[in-house]
């Protein structure tokens, strides 16, 4: 496919990196030459140094050939006119990165009129899986497929669930859960696991399984489901709008806390019904006078990451409360792995997660497709959702007979609205929605999971 | 909400309550009343409940505005509720809400009454009566600050929740001092006004009790005609402590410290003497025919204005019979009230001042719409917020007051008795007009009425808020 990305900065150069390594022909245009020296060598992509908007850089960039242009400038104005003239010039999809929460009643609009496939909005997406992650908060992290119906959960193994030294093979027997251990991560290596992985405490396990399934699994091994009915949060930014927002939606006590006075009396005056507190959200004092020992969820916002790892460290000491912890930079991520800070976000993650997923849609028209993508495992490993839509090798053979792919999975399937956790003599059937764990990238189509 | 740590306050409160009870039980020894032994048995259950509330420290230290409130506004109900046992366990108040209503009354220095002759009460009780004017007057907890040690923030909390007015003020770098400060000059004052009394010929168990309802601006007093038999010299003594103890104590900590010019400029007491000397040559004027020389006039008008708006609530005369203007001026006077930072109740004389600055900026604002204008008091700015909080008080304390003559009304007595009913209790100054005046007393309410008021002498005590946090349900969930 040839994608033209507008705009080199955190999200942009993120793109490109993922969609080279998925053999498309990757246009990159930034209206600072500084900037694409800085992605530089190690991006195999044309490099275009202009403003995304102008006729003249798009038609080098070749958008007259090019299936799918996404803008990601810093500018919502500019990323709606690339994609309008982008439109107008060729024959591409477009995905514009929008952020302002002015626009948000009128994206369906401008998606229509201006002829848009994708808007996102990366606050608004970064708080979704947040009010996600609280829904839930035994897990690290969920990601949802087939609409909802299945899941897929992160969470940490600990002591107390006495699963040390089992292997799958003898948590599936014991407990006859309808469940599926996905993926495992031990430090800085991640496994794709079979039968016979023997799992040990302090791993990151993600399960596979229907959300009542989950929840009966995580009863049994004695995790703590239930939702949480309050939240503290510190920083109030955009992320926090859109999330306490959600959360107020559910019903939950929200309190705020943010630093400036002004910043203040604008959330006090969207949120009415969440308590916004002025003051230091790193003062102990005052996260003691909040209550912040009985809170049930904890989220920590503010602009700066070190705030946020240190607040999350002793939130999750200081209280039961489930936390979450964005952090905007990923490069340290295998320190802050090892922290105890809830569940981490990356809002960059969100965002490009999402827009791989959709140029992975739109990719195949034809035949089975994907559905969604999530990065999961920390990256190293994707879970892609596939619909089989017509008749293909994969279709009716038991899946024990099928030569899959190392290190992949067939995780779940879902057949006419019923999940199966699928064993060896399941087949997959025209109709079905599969999800599939993989630490193979770039599959693209159900085939894609046998050995060639 | 951290929990433990108010129970602990409330059990030194108990504690410190049951030390209290020494007092009137050797009074009650020394004048052979049998009675002295309800003191013992309510000393020993306050001090059994006490300990066993603070045998274990609590392990978290937090202690913040909420717990402030919550803990003081408790300890006052659990005051009050121990307090009102040794009425009942003697016989002489034998009915609850009556034991309650006078213990109330007198912790929160009301000393509105429903006993109707006193002079039959043992000893033993009235001292105990005159006693709690004294403890609540300048605070419990204040006291218990000055005890104890307690733990960083918490005690500046207790403090502002205690202490009537619409700021508080350090006088010394730590709160324990502070208070040490307060209570010093408190306890000094009064037994230069016991030593007076006895002076003046008064005797000692009378000047005790006196000297504990002036020092507390409470008002029981131990003679049916409350001050009215003793001699002149002996209530110009009394007119002159009831000023004195209506004062800000913060002057006298300035005049101790010797910064005279600081303590003689401090702009809410002029305003409250400059008050007290108007009320005074009014009334003066006005019932100079109902005794005759304008002398004696004066000297009854002086001693009703001051008891009134120190809101002690002593009397020397009926002046339910005084002449319409002047009635007027005495009820106007209940709402006053004395200084922040003085033992008296009411809505302050600060607060006035601040309404009536924020009244004056308020006009200003129309001549210069675009005019910024800071309120000050004693040539220094006065924040925001405490203005906020004086503008809410106000809203909140005329809505309470409604309320409270409106259930009053069910009982069916006229609108002038429920009204200044009302008003002396929430003002905590005691008698009023009509039924409840100074020769009458609070039994003609029913318990409904007596449970009203029981609420207004506290939320008046506590200024308001601390007491109606108790009553909001946000304050008791977990998160």
């Amino acid at each position: 496919m040839k994608i033209i990305i507008i705009g080199c900065g955190k999200v942009g150069s993120a793109l490109a990196e993922e969609l080279t390594m998925e053999n498309h022909e990757v246009a990159i245009v930034d209206i600072s030459a500084q900037k694409l020296q800085e992605v530089g060598e190690d991006l195999d992509a044309l490099q275009i140094q202009g403003n995304g908007s102008s006729i003249n850089v798009l038609m080098d960039a070749g958008v007259i050939s090019a299936d799918l242009v996404i803008a990601v400038t810093g500018s919502d104005e500019l990323n709606l006119l690339c994609c309008l003239v982008a439109k107008n010039l060729g024959k591409c999809h477009t995905v514009a990165r929008v952020r302002n929460p002015i626009y948000n009643k009128e994206i369906n609009l401008m998606k229509e009129s201006l002829g848009i496939s994708m808007i996102i909005n990366p606050e608004m997406a970064t708080a979704a899986e947040i009010a996600r992650l609280l829904r839930f908060p035994s897990a690290i992290k969920i990601d949802p497929f087939a609409k909802g119906k299945v899941e897929l959960l992160k969470f940490r193994l600990k002591p107390e669930f006495r699963l040390d030294g089992k292997s799958i093979v003898e948590i599936n027997m014991k407990g006859k859960h309808n469940i599926l251990v996905a993926g495992v991560e031990r430090g800085e290596q991640v496994f794709i696991p079979n039968g016979d992985f023997v799992l040990q405490n302090s791993d990151l396990v993600s399960i596979l399984a229907s959300p009542k399934n989950a929840s009966a699994f995580f009863k049994s091994i004695g995790l703590k489901t239930n939702q949480v009915r309050n939240c503290m949060i510190v920083g109030g930014g955009t992320i926090a709008i859109f999330l306490a927002r959600m959360l107020l939606e559910m019903k939950m006590r929200v309190v705020i806390i943010e630093q400036s006075k002004e910043r203040c009396e604008l959330l006090a005056d969207l949120l009415p019904d969440a308590t916004v507190v002025n003051g230091d959200g790193t003062s102990k004092n005052l996260l003691f006078e909040e209550n912040l020992e009985n809170a049930e969820a904890f989220v920590a916002l503010t602009n700066m990451d070190e705030e946020n790892i240190l607040l999350g460290m002793f939130a999750e000491r200081m209280s039961h409360a489930k936390v979450v912890t964005k952090v905007n930079r990923v490069a340290f991520d295998d320190i802050t792995d090892e922290l105890e800070l809830g569940s981490l976000i990356h809002p960059k993650y969100i965002t490009t997660d999402r827009i791989l997923q959709y140029t992975r849609a739109t990719q195949n028209s034809i035949g089975s497709n994907v559905e969604t993508l999530y990065h999961i495992l920390d990256g190293k490993a994707e879970a892609l959702e596939f619909v089989i839509r017509e008749n293909s090798s994969v279709v009716g053979v038991e899946l024990k007979d099928l030569r899959l792919k190392n290190n992949l999975l067939v995780g779940c399937i879902n057949r006419s609205g019923k999940v199966l956790i699928p064993r060896g003599d399941d087949c997959l059937m025209v109709g079905d929605t599969v999800v599939v764990v993989t630490s193979q990238k770039c599959l693209r189509d159900i085939e894609d999971i046998l050995e060639k | 909400m951290n929990y433990r740590i108010i129970t602990y306050v409330i059990g030194w409160v108990l504690n410190l309550e049951a030390i209290c009870m020494t007092l009137p039980a050797v009074t009650g020894l020394i004048y052979g009343e049998k009675t002295w032994t309800s003191f013992l048995i309510t000393g020993l259950i306050s001090a059994l409940a006490g300990t066993l509330l603070v045998v274990r420290r609590p392990e978290k230290p937090h202690f913040f505005m909420k717990e402030g409130c919550v803990s003081v506004a408790l300890s006052w109900i659990a005051l009050s509720l121990i307090g009102s046992l040794p009425f009942m366990i003697s016989g002489t108040i034998p009915h609850f809400v009556d034991a309650l209503f006078e213990t109330v009354s007198g912790f929160t220095t009301t000393g509105a009454s429903i006993m109707a002759s006193v002079e039959d009460a043992p000893r033993c009780i009235l001292m105990w009566r005159s006693f709690t004017h004294w403890i609540g007057g300048m605070g419990v907890l204040v006291l218990l600050l000055s005890i104890i040690k307690m733990s960083g923030g918490s005690q500046m909390n207790l403090m502002k929740a205690e202490s009537p007015g619409p700021s508080v003020s350090r006088l010394a770098p730590t709160v324990r001092s502070t208070a040490k400060i307060l209570y010093t000059i408190y306890l000094l004052m009064t037994v230069l006004e016991t030593v007076i009394l006895l002076l003046c010929g008064m005797p000692v168990f009378d000047a005790l009790t006196t000297a504990f309802g002036t020092a507390g601006t409470g008002g029981f007093g131990i003679k049916n005609d409350s001050m009215g038999g003793y001699s002149v010299t002996i209530q110009i003594v009394v007119t002159v402590f009831m000023i004195l103890f209506g004062i800000n104590f913060n002057v006298y900590f300035l005049l101790l410290s010797k910064k005279w010019k600081q303590a003689l400029k401090n702009e809410e007491v002029r305003w409250y003497l400059a008050i007290i000397l108007g009320a005074v040559l009014l009334i003066g004027w006005n019932i100079r025919g109902v005794y005759g020389s304008m002398g004696k006039a004066i000297q009854q008008a002086a001693f009703q204005v001051a008891s009134i708006i120190t809101t002690t609530g002593f009397a020397t005369v009926d002046f339910n019979i005084w002449p319409e203007v002047s009635r007027t001026i005495l009820v106007l006077l209940m709402f006053v009230g004395a200084c922040a930072g003085s033992t008296g109740g009411g809505i302050k004389v600060s607060r006035f001042i601040i309404l009536l600055k924020a009244m004056k900026k308020e006009i200003k604002q129309y001549l210069h719409p675009r005019q910024i204008r800071k309120i000050r008091v004693d040539g220094r700015v006065v924040e925001h917020e405490v203005v906020r909080n004086v503008n809410v008080f106000m809203v909140v304390y005329i809505m309470i007051f409604a309320t409270s003559v409106f259930i009053l009304a069910f009982d069916n007595l006229d609108l002038i008795t429920n009204f200044t009913a009302v008003a002396a209790t929430f003002n905590n100054i005691g008698p009023g007009l009509e039924l409840v005046g100074p020769t009458a007393n609070f039994n003609v309410f029913s318990d409904v009425g007596k449970y009203v008021l029981i609420f207004d002498m506290l939320a008046g005590r506590l200024e308001i808020f601390p007491l109606l946090l108790v009553f909001f349900p946000d304050t008791w969930r977990k998160f």
